[in-house]
């Protein structure tokens, strides 16, 4: 009994020491939602510690819905998400909430074709036509007509999608929707929508897993993971028939587009737009902000982190593959800082 | 006549290898596993995974000391709850209980260790981060406290009953009153078996990923305090696996070997205490 | 109100006396302490089951039954069903029984009936030890091993030489219901083994050996003997391991596809309810969504429930059959 005695009494000592190590004097913000973003914010996050050392801003990547979702139980401090909150959350909201657009990224269809070294090219009906379930091998018409002389393989498309609420699924859909009216009818857009077919991972990070592993696999995920892990990615066919990759230049493009008109909340869709320089699949994503935060340290901590952001956190960005904001943008956001009281 | 004695025989013969086939064939399982581990976590086992904190996305390097230490203040909070509710409630079934408070007890008690552990995740969700608005070691502890409490409770009750009825006389008899006699004479003599319990109990919630995803949530950074949300290991093996990076399934490895010998190596000393334990009382 | 305490009683109110006499030596109060205790546990397990039937009312009032044979799963269009988590939770368990059943009763029955003593002490100690490996370390092990032997070697082998079967058609994912369906026979199976085996110990001695009296080779006293009379407890242990295999959440997450798909082939992805719990529950945006998931967590919870009843009854009975013991 005494062993016992003695190792509970070296555990509880041991844990007393290291949380008082921390101190009361951190300040300690938690965070939550969207996995598209997520190595630019963990990046942020680390760098901004790294400045503050007294701060810390605890961000887990869940997925947009589950940021969305603490949010509104009250369960973190901020969330993000890639797919903007819809009238009714807001309104269920406890305080309003300000969208702040921090990044701009895009939706890769990612691929893996064991043998084929081609780059492929997407056509719009071509990726509705995978994801629902029409067009099942490799070597369908559809796309051999967009590849030639790829040597796509007689095998089975195994589709990948997200198994969890997610920003990266709303741009997803969100532009099947505007380019296929079945898609639009028959699943339509969400962060969580009734897939026809395919197998799940759970954020951006299981989704790209599971191409990694999966050969003959196709999946959407953010830029940054296609290029972080080395996965082949197709260019996709604009609104003006050009075929693209998704670079810092067609994604700014695709941005601005929008600038100008960017409503005030900047809740806005940037998929499929106007333009042959646009990447069609491309998005902001925003950090969601309670427009009153009862703490002072939290708030101020918060509202210097946003300054810091959209500023000299910018510089981050591109080599992560992120396009930065455009100015017109960051000097709006800029003024709406303010409103957090 | 001789002819179904023979195959009488051989069926009798190919039975015991078949049998001995399928046990031997399970417990190479466990080898095969222990060895994996080894092989793949010993790999990526170095002085950064116990002291660094986890890297940004994407970026190789970083360890996972913030999960380790979260996961023994997880555990020291479930001992904290699992212990004395187990302990003195089994103490109550075996010392005072009657026919039906105990029968119920223990009807609840095994209702409760067959509750799937995600259902009892969902329940400290409910039932403590929504009102505390607060993700938090505490809530996972908790969590991990719940299910420890029936395990701790019907290896308590086991225990304290196999003490034999003429050390529980004597001692009446030398004129002890009831708690004077459970006090000093059967909890210690059933002490070895108690620790023992309670360390397979920790051992077994130490490896519990289901009830921390909605409660401890996690954490890239150190956890400070009690009321914060914390990284733990089970759940950044989780993450870590069903992740791209290449670096992040080296660390899935690694703390996977750490987690396996942490448990195996409480089971093997525990078990091995025992038995040396039920052998010395006997002799 | 039995205590092991005598009284000498003399006065006109002896239990009252006895009592306050053990109020006064402690005893009273340790015990009114000690059963607070146990009763709090009476508490939280009632607690938890009223949480999930309140959380659940939502969806109830909105599906009814129909909640459980519904097989579309639509957050955006707020239609929510069971069927295809109660499909997959259903099918790998029993994927996993098949499996883990026949391994692990042989193996039970050479270590009760046919080893030698010290060979049974030590590998069941080496079992146990199995049963303690914790469940995401199996889906670690099954992600990286158990997934791409499927993909690359098996679900081929199978579709080729089994494949006029709808259960063995389509495209070779590696992940899906049979990897499901293996990785919890593989988890499963030290509890059938552990389980059985003691069922096996308890049947008396006399059985076994009147059928050796008469003859019988070892094998055949086991088998027309023993198990016979174990019948009602080892079927109990497969039901316990049963209960374990439908709340099993993390490895087979991992390995299951996450796709709410009710399909005839075993290669297919699908999801189990333990498995759309974990990956949904933290973000159902809207009362309706997470009052489906409290009903699905229900449905779990009860049916673990009916089986570890079930388990119990059977194995006190082989137990009260052999040797009248009361618990186990």
């Amino acid at each position: 009994m005494s062993l016992g005695r003695v190792s509970a009494g070296l555990l509880f000592a041991v844990s007393m020491a290291l949380s008082a190590c921390q101190g009361n004097t951190v300040t300690v913000l938690n965070a939550a939602g969207a996995t598209f973003p997520y190595p630019i914010y963990s990046k942020w996050f680390d760098e901004y510690h790294r400045l503050h050392p007294n701060v810390q801003i605890n961000y887990q990547s869940i997925g947009s819905g589950g940021g969305i979702r603490q949010l509104l139980d009250g369960t973190v401090d901020f969330g993000a998400s890639d797919g903007p909150m819809t009238d009714q959350q807001l309104a269920d909201a406890p305080v309003r909430i300000l969208h702040f657009p921090t990044v701009l990224g895009a939706d890769v269809p990612s691929y893996n074709l064991p043998g084929v070294t081609a780059e492929l090219k997407f056509t719009p009906q071509v990726l509705a036509g995978i994801f629902l379930g029409k067009i099942t091998r490799w070597n369908d018409p559809a796309i051999a007509g967009a590849n030639p002389g790829a040597g796509l393989p007689a095998e089975d498309i195994v589709v990948i999608h997200r198994s969890d609420g997610s920003g990266t699924t709303y741009i997803w859909t969100d532009y099947l929707s505007k380019v296929s009216d079945e898609w639009r009818t028959r699943v339509g857009q969400g962060t969580s929508v009734n897939w026809p077919v395919g197998l799940g991972g759970k954020g951006n990070e299981g989704v790209a897993g599971l191409v990694k592993q999966t050969p003959f696999s196709l999946g959407y995920v953010e830029l940054v993971y296609a290029l972080q892990n080395n996965m082949a990615y197709g260019s996709v066919q604009n609104s003006a028939g050009v075929f693209l990759k998704a670079t810092l230049e067609s994604v700014s493009a695709a941005a601005a587009s929008v600038a100008a008109s960017m409503p005030e909340d900047f809740r806005v869709s940037v998929t499929n737009p106007a333009g042959a320089a646009a990447y069609p699949i491309a998005s902001f994503t925003w950090l969601l902000v309670p427009t009153r935060i009862e703490d002072a340290a939290k708030r101020a901590v918060v509202k210097d982190f946003l300054a810091w952001m959209l500023t000299a956190g910018q510089q981050y960005c591109e080599p992560l593959a992120y396009a930065k904001l455009p100015q017109e943008v960051v000097a709006r956001e800029t003024q709406a800082i303010a409103l957090i009281q | 006549m001789s002819l179904r004695t023979g195959w009488r025989k051989s069926l009798n013969v190919v039975m015991l290898t078949l049998t001995g086939v399928c046990a031997v064939f399970t417990v190479s399982v466990l080898f095969f596993i222990l060895g994996y581990l080894v092989y793949n976590g010993g790999k990526s086992l170095n002085w950064a995974f116990f002291t660094q904190l986890p890297a940004p996305v994407g970026e190789p390097g970083g360890g996972m000391a913030n999960a380790i230490v979260g996961s023994a203040k997880l555990l020291f909070l479930a001992a904290v709850v699992g212990v004395p509710f187990g302990l003195l409630g089994g103490l109550y079934l075996a010392e005072f209980g009657g026919r039906t408070v105990p029968f119920i007890v223990r009807y609840m008690a095994d209702l409760l260790n067959g509750v799937p552990s995600i259902v009892i995740g969902i329940f400290a969700y409910a039932v403590i981060v929504l009102q505390a608005r607060h993700f938090s070691t505490f809530a996972g502890g908790l969590a991990l406290g719940f299910m420890m409490i029936p395990i701790v409770l019907r290896s308590t009750e086991e225990f304290l009953r196999a003490v034999p009825r003429p050390m529980r006389e004597g001692a009446m008899a030398l004129g002890a009153s009831k708690w004077k006699m459970i006090v000093s004479v059967v909890v210690p003599a059933a002490s070895r078996g108690i620790v023992t319990a309670i360390l397979l109990a920790l051992a077994r919630v130490a490896g519990e990923t289901a009830p921390l995803l909605f409660t401890a949530f996690g954490n890239r950074f150190w956890s400070p305090g009690w009321m914060q949300p914390t990284a733990s290991l089970p759940v950044m093996i989780y993450t870590y696996a069903v992740g791209p990076y290449e670096d992040w399934h080296q660390q899935a490895w690694a703390a996977g070997l750490v987690l396996l010998a942490l448990v195996l190596v409480t089971n093997v000393a525990v078990r091995l205490i025992v038995s040396r334990g039920m052998s010395a009382q006997r002799s | 109100m039995a205590t092991a305490h005598t009284t000498v009683d003399s006065g006109s109110f002896p239990r009252v006396r006895g009592w306050l006499r053990r109020l006064r030596s402690g005893d009273e109060i340790a015990r009114l302490v000690t059963l607070l205790f146990a009763l709090s546990v009476i508490l939280l397990t009632l607690f938890l089951v009223q949480r999930l039937w309140d959380e659940s009312l939502l969806a109830r009032q909105a599906f009814g039954w129909t909640f459980l044979f519904s097989r579309v799963w639509d957050p955006v269009a707020g239609q929510f069903g069971a069927l295809p988590f109660v499909y997959g939770t259903l099918l790998t368990s029993l994927l996993g029984l098949i499996v883990a059943v026949p391994l692990g009763l042989g193996a039970a029955i050479f270590l009760a009936e046919l080893a030698p003593r010290r060979i049974s002490d030590g590998l069941t100690f080496l079992i146990d030890l199995l049963a303690a490996v914790p469940s995401v370390i199996y889906g670690l092990l099954g992600i990286f091993i158990v997934v791409p032997l499927m993909r690359t070697v098996i679900q081929p082998a199978l579709g080729q030489t089994l494949g006029f079967l709808p259960l063995f058609q389509g495209p070779a994912y590696g992940i899906g219901f049979l990897t499901g369906g293996v990785v919890l026979a593989v988890m499963i199976v030290p509890f059938i083994i552990s389980v059985s085996r003691e069922v096996l110990l308890a049947v008396p001695v006399d059985q076994r050996e009147a059928a050796l009296a008469l003859g019988a080779t070892r094998w055949e006293a086991t088998w027309k003997a023993v198990m016979p009379y174990a019948r009602a407890g080892l079927l109990g242990s497969v039901f316990l391991a049963l209960a374990r295999a439908l709340g099993e959440t993390m490895a087979v997450t991992m390995v299951i596809g996450n796709n709410p798909n009710i399909s005839a082939s075993l290669f297919a992805p699908g999801y189990s309810i333990a498995a759309v719990l974990a990956n949904e529950f933290s973000e159902a945006t809207g009362d309706l969504y997470l009052s489906a998931l409290m009903e699905l967590a229900l449905v779990l919870f009860l049916v673990t429930f009916i089986l570890n009843g079930l388990a119990r009854i059977l194995i006190v009975l082989t137990a009260r059959r052999g040797s009248g013991m009361a618990q186990v």
